[in-house]
């Protein structure tokens, strides 16, 4: 493996094994003028051979308009992570460090469909009737 | 994951400096919502969905039994 360290594929590997179901990478990248647009392609790539539950589809941002019409994506790199449905969860740039955390966590809790938030957590969401948009700003450090 | 009408986007703030300097980000965590409103910083998860919730208003209680005194 070129990103994943050999003792980080052992760790990744066994919190993997929580999958229950599949769980699919939908990224969109594009070829040219993409800083760490090849990192975060082959990260994905290597973090999905990791698991017989996870697997990628690679989009091009220029020329598949409508999965990106689809999956709403504005910005590259952008990887939506679902099941049979679409969440709304969505990670812009190279997931590394912290957010390659929330992106493992992100394919667990969809793998099992299950948000594990607290049943007071999940009454308040329910409250909500209009669409909200989170953007939750990270740095890889 | 609990309620369809929510996107939520982790976004890379170094990778797309245009889109942190529109919020001002200049600490991370922040978590924005609806373009309006921010998080600074890490909540519990009580706290975390009481600020989102301060954003959006509630669904509204049930329309009160019209007055049938008449």
């Amino acid at each position: 493996m070129e990103l994943i360290r050999e003792q980080d594929a052992v760790e990744i590997k066994e919190r993997l094994k929580a999958l229950v179901n599949p769980v699919r990478l939908v990224h969109f990248t594009q070829e040219l003028n993409l800083d760490y647009g090849r990192e975060a392609k082959l990260l994905l790539e290597e973090l999905a051979a990791l698991s017989d539950h996870l697997s990628v589809e690679v989009y091009n941002f220029l020329l598949d308009k409508e999965k990106v019409a689809e999956y709403g994506v504005d910005k590259v790199p952008a990887t939506v992570v679902r099941n049979g449905k679409d969440y709304g969860i969505r990670f812009y740039g190279l997931p590394a460090g912290y957010e390659f955390s929330s992106l493992l966590d992100a394919i667990v809790s969809v793998s099992r469909a299950d948000s594990a938030l607290s049943p007071e957590t999940r009454r308040k969401l329910a409250q909500i009737a209009e669409p909200v948009h989170l953007q939750v700003f990270v740095t890889p450090t | 994951m609990e309620n369809d009408l929510v996107q939520a986007d982790c976004i890379e703030a170094m990778e797309f400096p245009d889109l942190a300097a529109r919020y001002r980000v200049q600490a991370v965590p922040k978590t924005v919502i609806n373009r309006l409103h921010s998080i600074e910083g890490s909540l519990p998860e009580e706290f975390f969905v009481d600020e989102i919730l301060k954003a959006v208003p509630p669904r509204p209680a049930t329309e009160p039994a019209p007055d049938q005194s008449a």
